[in-house]
């Protein structure tokens, strides 16, 4: 029987695209339809629309299809390990004494907006470059300082992402491909660098991480040898984390995994007590290790030949940049960081936020964090209040990713893996943004933390970048 | 000011809950400041910088609780409390699950494994990659927007034509595909007669007048206005006959167009030779001739292709309501109309009601003026002044530019009305109602205030002004038909019972000296 003959003794299901009460017609009549949530592609943009088109092509669409197959296998098959902790300086390509990383696309001192400045000096003062957060700030204007993003030196920062050479650093390396990616201690919450607060009580404990600390966790990971990450997150997940926002699951596993180590070390039993005394003073303790896991997972997936697969996304403050697996290396696609709306600390008002910061999006671009919302029920004050749209958000993410990471998975959504492998090609297609939950810090520096929630990249990043990908792959 | 503390033992909730909570909590009225948070040194840090640590909330544990409100009297921290407590409440009853949503042809499709059919409306600069995405999903499209450019059309076609799918449209209206009629269609009975329409107005039209006369609808195929041009070639008409031919409760086949392209009509009437099933075809203003050497069953009128393919799917036609036109009723209005009172003009939605309309003028009288005639020295060249007889398709893109189609939105129409009522040359001016999905929920009801300021300002004047309607719908259909009809008469409209008579009484009414 021909197709039209087919449609003539099936029932009928139709998928409708613009005039909503077409559909509710149809449904009167018993026959079953659905609404598309539709937008013009690319906003509507002739050139994006026609870029759409080329991409299309079916010799084209095959190539990139085939180029994105392998980018979201080497994601999902990345096993990342955490192998040690050791100093910036001794592990980062790159570090040299008076090299400050920070989050996001490159940046220069004038530039960066509040906090970042505030990470900033107090990084020069911990250092000893400066003797005070005045002369520390004369020292960032002079040219003394090279100032280079944390994501091109295999390393990922939260917020400000400020880092210098003598703080600890997450090693994490990745077994199945080789590669091996880094990130800072988490300061815990609230008054700390990496939300731009730089006083006294600050660095002093920046030199407590740098001391205690780090030394006790780089001697316990020596004992240790390896900690399966990949493992930990799924479990994380299953116990209601997203692993971005909240990560009280993760830092209980975490600790879990270290203390048996931790209490082999050398160090006083003061000492130890201090370091579970630390961990116990905020769940975030694990926030920084799975932005390694996504960053060392994503790198793996960085540089593959006509893959449309987005590997970062990051912002300092001021921009929200991402790179694309098919444009190798540093290529940077830019538009304006935006506003992080959700709730706030008591006294603080949304004038007060600073602009959309960190690499800490490096979850959502592998999968967690926003993505995963449905799998922490908790927060879901984040993302709306309610548990239905934190599902929402969850499956929304499915229509602008390539596949579901089996490794990865959400029990509330029947086990369904993460939203895996953000597709430029379909962001522009569907008009849908990626999103993400994060914090928000205040945007004078000196103060830190504010307040929590959501917000999106700027649409003009993945529009510059579908542009740029369409020219490289019809060469 | 006042400041008011309760702290709740082991009572746990997430921070972020709890972060959510203070932000609704600072936002009750006559709140000054309100914190809601867990024990932690961190927490009891921030209260200490908004200067409301005391020494109770110091000793608090990292497993309580703790509220703290400051408002400017006792009383208001009292009732700040209490909301508070009612914002702890589960809202529950929460909605069931939620539909999920797709945004995109692709991912739907992929989800929806029983999709076979998209019916696509949005605008047509998007609409012919919609389309595509459809027929590569494999399915089936209707394809209702206008504006979509030629060679996207033919591209499609082809490319539905190699896939063997169908592909209505664009600017296709109307469809009914296993007793489901999409985008406009009206509820007409399940039967054994098919159409392939390329016209959605005339195509509603036939399957209203076959309901009428007692007979039925297989599957209804809009093909799009184009499809019978000289450039698409007839490829939807073509694979439409085909599959009806082979559709087992197809008995017979009706082809609707206005008139196709020379080479395009030899096409189809080549295959109206080949296919093993009576086919009646109606092309407007077509020649008998080449239809019946096709050994095709020609009609004139949209009545005539009713009732033939109706006789030809079994129905006695001795039996049948012709519905012949009421010669007594037209005498009657001749003699109500001065010797001025000349013209006919036809104010219409649905373009090949306008068209027959036409047509059936054009027979009787030299002078029909149109926006939308063939003959150039007859085509409006100002579609907002009338000449002599005129029939305006006020859904084509002249009028609806910018604007919604008058079947939704009649204000152009009864502007357009209330002028030509005006006009002491007007001796009837005749209009169409269309009813049924997609239609607006009262086409009779909208524009009843200016048929009665019309007929009383003509009575003022000493004149008859004659208002013929058409109803086009079927006892089944969404508004009630006869409510409509009976709104028409009681404001003094004359009913026809079929787009055909609709023409005929308007071009008889103005007649003179017979």
């Amino acid at each position: 029987m021909s197709k039209i003959n087919e449609l003539f003794n099936g029932k009928i299901h139709a998928i409708n695209v613009g005039i909503e009460f077409f559909k509710d017609d149809i449904i009167k009549q018993n026959a079953n339809a659905s609404h598309l949530d539709w937008k013009p592609p690319g906003g509507g943009k002739p050139e994006l629309i026609n870029a759409l088109d080329r991409l299309e092509n079916a010799a084209v669409a095959e190539k990139i299809a085939a180029a994105n197959k392998l980018a979201v296998e080497r994601i999902i098959n990345s096993q990342p390990m955490l192998v040690g902790f050791d100093q910036a300086i001794n592990v980062v390509p790159g570090m040299t004494k008076t090299t400050i990383l920070h989050a996001g696309p490159p940046i220069t001192w004038d530039k960066m907006c509040g906090s970042m400045k505030g990470a900033v000096t107090g990084a020069i003062v911990f250092e000893g470059l400066a003797k005070d957060i005045e002369e520390a700030e004369q020292v960032a204007a002079s040219g003394a300082i090279t100032f280079s993003p944390c994501h091109e030196h295999n390393c990922v920062g939260s917020m400000a992402g400020v880092t210098s050479a003598s703080m600890f650093m997450h090693v994490v390396k990745n077994k199945t491909y080789g590669n091996v990616a880094y990130t800072n201690l988490s300061e815990q919450m609230a008054k700390i660098l990496r939300m731009g607060a730089n006083d006294e009580s600050v660095i002093a404990r920046l030199n407590w991480m740098r001391d205690v600390l780090g030394p006790m966790l780089r001697d316990a990971m020596k004992i240790a040898g390896e900690i399966d990450l990949r493992l930990m997150l799924a479990q994380a997940l299953h116990m209601g984390d997203e692993c971005h926002n909240r990560n009280n699951a993760g830092t209980s596993l975490l600790i879990q995994a270290l203390t048996p180590y931790i209490l082999e070390t050398d160090f006083t039993k003061e000492q130890k007590r201090e370091v579970f005394d630390f961990v116990a003073s905020s769940d975030y303790f694990s926030g920084p290790t799975w932005m390694a896991l996504c960053k060392c997972a994503l790198d793996a997936a960085h540089g593959i030949e006509n893959s449309t697969i987005v590997t970062t996304m990051a912002r300092n403050g001021v921009e929200f940049g991402i790179r694309v697996s098919g444009m190798a290396g540093n290529t940077w696609f830019i538009g304006p960081a935006q506003k992080v709306i959700g709730p706030m600390f008591a006294g603080y008002k949304p004038e007060d936020s600073g602009l959309d910061i960190g690499d800490s999006a490096i979850t959502e671009t592998y999968g967690i964090g926003g993505f995963a919302m449905a799998a922490a029920p908790a927060i879901v004050a984040l993302v709306g209040g309610t548990v239905e749209e934190a599902i929402g958000f969850s499956t929304t993410m499915k229509e602008i990713t390539t596949a579901e990471n089996p490794n990865v998975t959400i029990p509330l959504l029947d086990f369904q893996g993460v939203a895996t492998g953000i597709d430029i090609r379909q962001v522009i297609q569907t008009g849908i943004l990626p999103i993400i939950n994060t914090a928000i810090a205040h945007k004078d520096a000196g103060i830190g933390m504010i307040g929590a929630g959501i917000t999106y990249p700027p649409m003009e990043a993945f529009e510059k970048a579908l542009l740029a990908v369409t020219e490289t792959i019809s060469q | 000011m006042s400041t008011k503390v309760v702290i709740k033992q082991s009572t746990y909730f997430d921070s972020v809950s709890l972060m959510s909570l203070s932000t609704k909590a600072n936002q009750i009225e006559g709140v000054e400041q309100a914190v809601i948070a867990m024990g932690t040194d961190m927490n009891k840090e921030v209260l200490k910088n908004v200067g409301l640590l005391t020494p109770e909330l110091e000793a608090a544990k990292t497993s309580d609780l703790m509220i703290v409100v400051k408002a400017a009297t006792d009383e208001l921290c009292e009732s700040a409390l209490i909301a508070i407590e009612e914002l702890f409440k589960k809202k529950g009853g929460s909605k069931s699950a939620t539909e999920i949503k797709y945004s995109t042809i692709d991912s739907a499709a992929a989800s929806i494994p029983e999709a076979n059919l998209a019916v696509i409306s949005v605008n047509g600069a998007f609409a012919a990659r919609e389309a595509r995405k459809a027929l590569e999903n494999d399915l089936h499209v209707m394809l209702f927007s206008d504006n979509v450019s030629i060679e996207e059309e033919i591209a499609l076609k082809q490319f539905a034509h190699e896939k063997g799918l169908l592909m209505m449209g664009p600017d296709c209206g109307t469809a009914i595909i296993g007793n489901v009629a999409l985008c406009f269609g009206n509820a007409v009975r399940k039967g054994n007669i098919g159409i392939v329409g390329a016209s959605g107005t005339g195509s509603q039209e036939v399957s209203v007048r076959i309901h009428d006369f007692g007979g039925g609808i297989t599957q209804l195929i809009g093909t799009g206005g184009r499809d019978l041009s000289e450039q698409v070639g007839g490829i939807m008409m073509l694979d439409g006959i085909k599959a009806l031919e082979e559709d087992e409760a197809t008995k017979v086949i009706v082809l609707i167009s206005k008139p196709p392209a020379a080479s395009v009509q030899e096409k189809v009437l080549a295959q109206v030779k080949s296919c093993k099933k009576p086919v009646v075809v109606y092309f407007i203003g077509g020649e008998e001739t080449p239809v019946l050497e096709a050994g095709g069953h020609f009609a004139k009128t949209s009545k005539e292709a009713a009732i033939k393919a109706v006789v030809l799917a079994g129905a006695n036609e001795d039996e049948l309501n012709k519905r012949a036109l009421n010669w007594p009723l037209i005498e009657e209005v001749r003699a109500k109309l001065t010797p001025e009172q000349k013209y006919v003009r036809g104010l219409f939605c649905g373009g090949t009601l306008c068209d027959e309309a036409m047509y059936l003028a054009m027979d009787k009288y030299e002078d029909v003026y149109s926006n939308i005639q063939k003959k150039a020295d007859y085509k409006l060249k100002n579609i907002h002044e009338s000449k002599a007889h005129t029939f305006l398709d006020m859904g084509d893109d002249d009028f609806t530019n910018g604007k919604p189609h008058p079947m939704i939105d009649p204000s152009t129409r009864i502007a357009r009305f209330l002028e030509e009522a005006k006009d002491p040359s007007v001796g009837v001016i005749l209009m169409d109602f269309i009813l049924g999905f997609g239609s607006h929920e009262d086409p009779v009801g909208v524009m009843l205030p200016a048929i009665l300021e019309a007929k009383a300002n003509a009575a003022k004047e000493g004149r008859h002004l004659e208002i013929l309607g058409y109803v086009l719908g079927t006892d089944l259909d969404t508004p009630n038909f006869d409510e409509q009809v009976k709104k028409l008469m009681d404001a003094g409209v004359t009913i026809a019972s079929s787009s055909t008579n609709a023409g005929l009484l308007a071009r008889e009414f103005v007649a003179k000296g017979e």
